[in-house]
């Protein structure tokens, strides 16, 4: 099986590039992954001016403001982006919770996106739109960095973490059922198919990023088999990539370890089934200070879409006092997926120095500069 | 009936933890003098011959023999009133041949089972799909020990990130995502069934609502991933909700999961009784006892219907330092006392909890893990030092 699929991947993936994706469901597509190939490389076209063209969610509550503070930035750093402003308020197409056609055209069409946050209309039979999202589009991992901020002290100083979440099954299959009254089955899907797929990609991104070891984190001592079948996927994968130092810990050990002391981890790249990771990753970003400091981007085949994960914050909505960093940071993921990396380090250590100095933070990094004090004070450092 | 078991249970526990809330729960270094209230013989009937309990020890793998070796001099320093029946039970592929390690198992089901009562360090669990499962998991199902308990609390002279942690985790023990069943549907496609019940759902809201009570603890937190598991964690949510009116002296709220782990890694002050499935508990478990000071110094217990066990809060076996004597036995020092207090022996209980927070608090002595340098006998030693001169 494994050398068969060794020899037809090469001739697969051309197939694959060259065939427009007429339909992408969650149903498990006979993929196959090439050990040469990356995962979830970037195709996007730059236009007759030599710009990208972006696909722009502005989200809701504070998510125009702070999506003007990154456009303001970018263009003062001449980064070769347009974007594309699109509307995915939610619609039912079937029964079932959509976005817009026109969305998921320019989406496709870009191949990349940033969004901004979105408030999940409360109602019965909306699915949450970040689900939604990552199953129209298949973004099968999620990539959450955890990074200090210079200038917002935390019980945890110097943490680098870097934490890769399967995103498409695991716990959140979404199947589950009522056996009989009081008694409900939640399913727990680990495929081989998916765990090959974001285990590849935590690898090229260990690679990407410089980082020497690859983590696995699983709970195989209760649950044999699913979490099992992750851990033996991983050790096949890892083969593939000598380079790289691979180890398995205990979900338990992870959570001990890294809440003691969370430096040991600066070196290395965790990947883990979906509930893990969504757990951990907020843990993290609770080590530096919050959502609001954290970025995150959703990488699959297809496009990509980078992501401020914090709330929309209906009550400072509109007052100019929302703190962009997240939706910032998520754009320099972003850059650096397109290979624009020279523009995203400019950026992220004009970012980062003025949130070091402290002069321009927001209210809720104990500042009283506004969202534009703060764009503007990373222009001048530019 | 399975709502009028809790009822007797928590009715228990409320006994039992009127003293450890005293004693261990909030004022570490306080001495009860108080009557002996938490043995309940009508519900509990510890087996007690001669004046003395018998107790079942399971010293667990890892660490296991050098910190329930600690206990045992420390209890006998003090002439504790209670016979230990030890066995010897182990997960490990060398201890034993594998049809001994089943019987080792069954041996300490059912010494729990006569005796109601025992103390228990951490049985390892192989990762292989071929291995056993969790002897740990299967000895709560088998005994229906459901709530498991975490005492988290800063320990005073221990300097950890954070100060001011009191925080307790309850932790349906028997269901949820430890069911152990999986399958594999076909090759490459596994499910593992996460099962939710509303009577052990009700059971175990019960029982938190009935230990805050207890504890004179103010507030009851739900944790949950109910946006994203509506049927089970919505059911266990659902339920919680449901009960918390019963309460209204209780401040009751809810939290999902992912959420509470980053809050309890930045403002852990705000929880104080936490309430969750099987999983999540394991999760912020070691999340919560990580930030006091690690496995080595957070006590717990389980409580069944029948048999209290009581372990290490957070549950690590530590055979990276098996055989070192660097293990730190304060935590099934600890849920010793815990053990103590429920048989309403509370004079030994202060002396001995008293003596280790004593040692912890000079700071000259301590394990490794605390930031020191001594060996489990020092700390031992220093342990009982102090417990002769409080003579």
């Amino acid at each position: 099986m494994f050398a068969l699929r060794a020899a037809a991947a090469p001739v697969q993936r051309q197939c694959f590039r060259a065939a427009p994706r007429a339909s992408v469901t969650l149903s498990l597509q006979s993929r196959l992954y090439s050990s040469q190939g990356r995962v979830a490389q970037f195709n996007g076209q730059k236009d007759a001016q030599g710009d990208y063209t972006v696909s722009l969610i502005e989200g809701d509550g504070i998510g125009p403001e702070i999506a003007v503070a990154v456009k303001d930035i970018f263009a003062a750093a001449k980064t070769p982006i347009k974007w594309e402003p699109i509307n995915v308020d939610p619609i039912l197409k079937d029964g079932k919770t959509a976005i817009p056609d026109a969305a998921i055209e320019s989406i496709r069409r870009n191949k990349i996106a940033l969004k901004g946050p979105l408030a999940t209309p409360i109602g019965k039979g909306h699915v949450s739109l970040n689900l939604t999202l990552r199953r129209t589009f298949n973004l099968f991992a999620n990539l959450r960095p955890c990074r200090s901020v210079a200038g917002y002290k935390t019980p945890y100083d110097n943490v680098d973490t870097v934490l890769i979440r399967e995103n498409t099954e695991g716990e959140y299959s979404g199947i589950e059922h009522v056996v009989v009254d009081g008694v409900v089955q939640s399913i727990k899907l680990i495929t081989r198919e998916a765990s090959e797929r974001v285990l590849r990609f935590a690898f090229q991104q260990a690679r990407a990023i410089g980082r020497k070891k690859v983590r696995v984190v699983h709970k195989a001592t209760i649950m044999k088999m699913s979490d099992g079948l992750f851990l033996t996927v991983a050790q096949e994968v890892a083969k593939e990539f000598p380079d790289i130092e691979f180890d398995a810990e205990l979900l338990d050990n992870t959570c001990l370890k890294m809440t003691t002391d969370p430096v040991p981890y600066n070196d290395k790249v965790l990947v883990m089934p979906n509930l893990y990771g969504d757990i951990l990753s907020d843990m993290c970003a609770g080590l530096i200070g919050g959502l609001g400091l954290t970025p995150s981007g959703n990488i699959g085949d297809e496009c990509s879409i980078f992501e401020a994960v914090h709330g929309s914050a209906p009550d400072i909505a509109g007052k100019g006092l929302a703190n962009p960093t997240a939706l910032l940071l998520s754009s320099m993921m972003m850059l650096r997926h397109m290979e624009l990396n020279t523009y995203a380090d400019r950026i992220e250590d004009a970012a980062f120095a003025t949130l070091a100095e402290g002069k321009a933070l927001t209210g809720d990094l104990g500042g009283k500069a506004s969202t534009s004090d703060f764009a503007s004070a990373i222009i001048n450092k530019l | 009936m399975l709502s009028r078991n809790s009822a007797r249970a928590t009715q228990r526990l409320l006994k039992v933890a009127t003293q450890q809330r005293l004693n261990v729960t909030r004022g570490f270094a306080s001495v009860s003098d108080g009557p002996s209230q938490t043995v309940q013989s009508d519900i509990f009937k510890p087996t007690k011959y001669g004046g003395k309990y018998t107790v079942t020890l399971i010293p667990g793998d890892g660490i296991g023999a050098e910190v329930a070796e600690s206990v045992k001099t420390v209890f006998k320093a003090d002439n504790v009133p209670i016979t230990w029946e030890q066995v010897e039970a182990s997960g490990l592929d060398d201890a034993t041949p594998v049809a001994r390690r089943e019987e080792k198992f069954q041996e300490a089901v059912s010494s729990l089972r006569r005796n109601k009562l025992g103390l228990k360090g951490i049985l390892h669990t192989p990762i292989e799909r071929s291995g056993h499962a969790s002897f740990n998991v299967a000895l709560r199902q088998e005994l229906d020990i459901y709530a498991s308990i975490s005492l988290i609390k800063n320990i005073p002279g221990l300097k950890t990130r954070h100060e001011n942690i009191d925080l307790c985790i309850i932790r349906e023990n028997t269901e949820g995502e430890y069911s152990g069943l999986e399958h594999q549907s076909v090759p490459g496609v596994v499910e593992s069934l996460k099962i939710i019940t509303r009577a052990k759902s009700e059971r175990i809201a019960k029982f938190a609502f009935s230990f805050a009570l207890a504890n004179n603890r103010k507030k009851v937190t739900c944790i949950h991933k109910a946006n994203i598991m509506k049927l089970a964690d919505g059911l266990f949510r659902g339920t919680f909700n449901r009960l918390a009116k019963d309460y209204p002296q209780l401040e009751c709220n809810d939290m999902i999961v992912d959420n509470a782990s980053m809050q309890c890694v930045s403002r852990p002050q705000q929880f104080d009784v936490m309430v969750m499935p099987n999983l999540y508990g394991g999760i912020l478990s070691n999340i919560a006892a990580a930030l006091v000071g690690g496995p080595g110094v957070v006590p717990g217990c389980n409580m069944g219907r029948d048999v209290a066990v009581f372990e290490p809060g957070c549950r690590h076996v530590g055979l990276d330092i098996k055989g070192k004597d660097q293990a730190n036995p304060t935590a099934l020092l600890l849920s010793g006392t815990m053990l103590l207090r429920h048989l309403g022996l509370d004079d030994h209980a202060n002396r001995i909890s008293n003596a280790v927070y004593d040692v912890i608090a000079q700071g000259q002595i301590r394990t490794p893990d605390m930031g020191g340098q001594a060996t489990n006998q020092e700390f031992t030693r220093a342990i009982l030092a102090s417990m002769e001169k409080s003579f």
